[in-house]
């Protein structure tokens, strides 16, 4: 069963073909990684399937409804959620409040009730400060909820940034580059964690340059070049591909891996 | 979350005490008027400061709004016979409808883009009321008949003090309210990253709107209330200079601080009347002290002095 699905993408920037002809497709618990070499089109494929950018052709579906061209927050109401290779996090709001806003969709949000503070907006806020705390300790960021977002480390703020995509209950969840800048410890860490949440159903897209993290908690791998699919398949598949070899080192490169 | 709820009740019942103490001290019906003056700016601003300090957008053609509840409440009674409080309430509903048709284009711009739309908003509205002679008197302004409440008629400076006063008290209590919410939440988080909101389900034209909207009504009250209060309106109310004094005053007193608006306003209103000693200097030295408190307090009067009070408690 298949529930996201993204059929010949293709995105131009100028005469550029940033994304040529992309397709792959996830299904719930499974956990699929794109690679390739800086510049093959990762990240723009993101933005793409999250509704960032608008792609000049291919098609997107989400649990069989066609999404192509759909807004960011309509995706994220249909279950798709991600995080981002630059930090995009609320910097002027606490790591908790942070998370509060990733459960957007799931509180009831009108204007009269919020401007005159009703019992129901003070009870909402209650339960909805409880679910952010209980994710912020699920990444381990429980000791720090009431601090300012922009005063975190950098590892931190990653796994607040999978936590606030988590708080949205999604059920395809973008990862971009989770364990950039992260030391050996913190990638472990975020290797479990995503591994977690695939295992509680949710279809995981990764794109991530740690090639250890990739190869261990990866069910497939599509490796990309220049923004065309360059190989598919499971991480032993992909390791032993010549052409992913040739990508990554070049010609001279692969022919001294493969001698070695 | 115990003590954010005590923090917005310390707020108020601050404020309440600085209303209900002032006139103790006021040897005159002058200081009456000049703290009714700072009331009034201090709602329009905290308005202001919900679409700014709170969503991150800028508008320099909020005078509009506070020039359309001043001239509804003067042009409903006298042209239109219609009562003054419901005029009042026309005028809110007026700019709520003019900031949301408005707003739904214009809030697709960013930074600089929007300020410059906004301004031509702002030109526009001064533009029609000093055109529109028949209807609002041109630039000479027109009367403003008394609010009547229910037989009682509302005027004085005295009274004003307390009518503004209590008026500053409710959109105090409500800008507060917005800010533990999940509009308040949303406001904030576009302001900080659109894209990032918007991936967490965050509708940001709609809450963009939102926003502007609550600033429209609020602009409004504030002129309706300063035309009722001053018995006579001008176009200067609605025109650039005086969306430029508001958006001074929400930088001034702090973005995203509601007490920084009424500091803010106070500064700002009373600081010229302070001046007028120096004569013909006072502006020059009512530039100077606005430059130099930017400088030394960058985020404002309350959050810098909060921010400097946090910083030695801890130490």
């Amino acid at each position: 069963m298949t529930i996201l699905k993204a059929t010949d993408i293709g995105i131009s920037f100028g005469g550029v073909k940033a994304v040529d002809g992309v397709s792959f497709s996830v299904s719930p618990g499974q956990i699929l990684s794109i690679i390739g070499p800086n510049g093959a089109g990762k990240t723009t494929l993101f933005n793409i399937v999250s509704g960032i950018y608008a792609a000049s052709r291919g098609t997107i579906h989400l649990a069989d409804e066609n999404v192509t061209d759909l807004s960011p927050h309509k995706l994220a109401a249909r279950g798709l959620s991600r995080t981002f290779q630059n930090l995009q996090i609320f910097q002027r709001m606490t790591a908790c409040e942070n998370v509060m806003v990733g459960r957007h969709l799931r509180e009831k949000c009108s204007l009269l009730p919020a401007l005159f503070r009703t019992p129901s907006v003070t009870r909402q806020n209650r339960e909805t400060r409880a679910a952010a705390l209980d994710l912020l300790a699920y990444v381990g960021l429980k000791d720090v909820a009431d601090v300012p977002a922009g005063s975190l480390p950098y590892g931190a703020c990653k796994r607040l940034e999978i936590a606030r995509a988590l708080a949205a209950e999604p059920r395809v969840l973008l990862l971009d580059e989770p364990a950039a800048g992260c030391n050996a410890v913190e990638t472990e860490e975020i290797d479990h964690l995503i591994r977690q949440v695939a295992d509680r159903g949710v279809a995981v897209v990764l794109v991530e340059h740690d090639m250890k993290l990739v190869m261990k908690i990866s069910d497939r791998i599509l490796v990309l070049e220049r923004g065309r699919p360059l190989a598919e398949g499971t991480p032993r598949e992909v390791r032993d591909n010549p052409k992913v070899l040739e990508a990554y080192l070049g010609q001279h490169g692969a022919r001294e891996a493969a001698r070695a | 979350m115990g003590a954010l709820l005590n923090q917005r009740f310390l707020i108020l019942a601050m404020l309440a005490v600085v209303i209900a103490v002032l006139p103790f001290v006021f040897p005159s019906s002058y200081y009456f008027r000049v703290a009714s003056l700072v009331w009034v700016s201090a709602l329009a601003a905290i308005g202001l400061n919900i679409l700014m300090g709170q969503a991150g957008q800028v508008s320099l053609g909020h005078a509009a709004f506070f020039g359309i509840g001043a001239y509804s409440v003067a042009i409903g009674p006298t042209h239109l016979g219609i009562p003054s409080w419901a005029a009042l309430l026309i005028g809110a509903a007026l700019s709520a409808v003019l900031a949301y048709l408005v707003g739904r284009p214009i809030l697709r711009l960013k930074g600089q883009y929007l300020a410059i739309a906004t301004l031509g908003l702002g030109v526009r509205g001064a533009l029609v009321i000093s055109t529109e002679s028949g209807w609002t008197g041109g630039p000479d302004g027109m009367p403003v008949e008394r609010l009547t409440l229910f037989g009682w008629r509302v005027s004085g400076s005295y009274t004003w003090y307390w009518v503004t006063g209590a008026l500053l008290l409710v959109g105090t209590w409500i800008a507060l309210n917005l800010d533990e919410t999940p509009t308040g939440r949303a406001f904030r988080a576009l302001h900080d990253s659109e894209v990032a909101a918007q991936v967490v389900g965050v509708d940001v034209a709609r809450f963009k709107l939102q926003a502007f909207v609550i600033a429209a009504v609020y602009g409004s009250i504030a002129g309706s209330a300063l035309a009722f209060m001053n018995g006579f309106i001008n176009p200067d109310q609605a025109g650039f200079l005086h969306s430029v004094e508001l958006v001074t005053i929400v930088v001034l007193g702090g973005l995203g601080s509601v007490v920084g608006s009424i500091v803010g306003a106070a500064v700002l209103v009373t600081l010229p009347q302070a001046l007028t000693v120096f004569q013909e200097y006072e502006h020059l030295l009512l530039g100077l002290i606005i430059i130099v408190s930017m400088i030394f307090m960058r985020n404002g009067i309350v959050p810098s002095l909060s921010g400097l009070f946090h910083r030695k408690a801890r130490t």
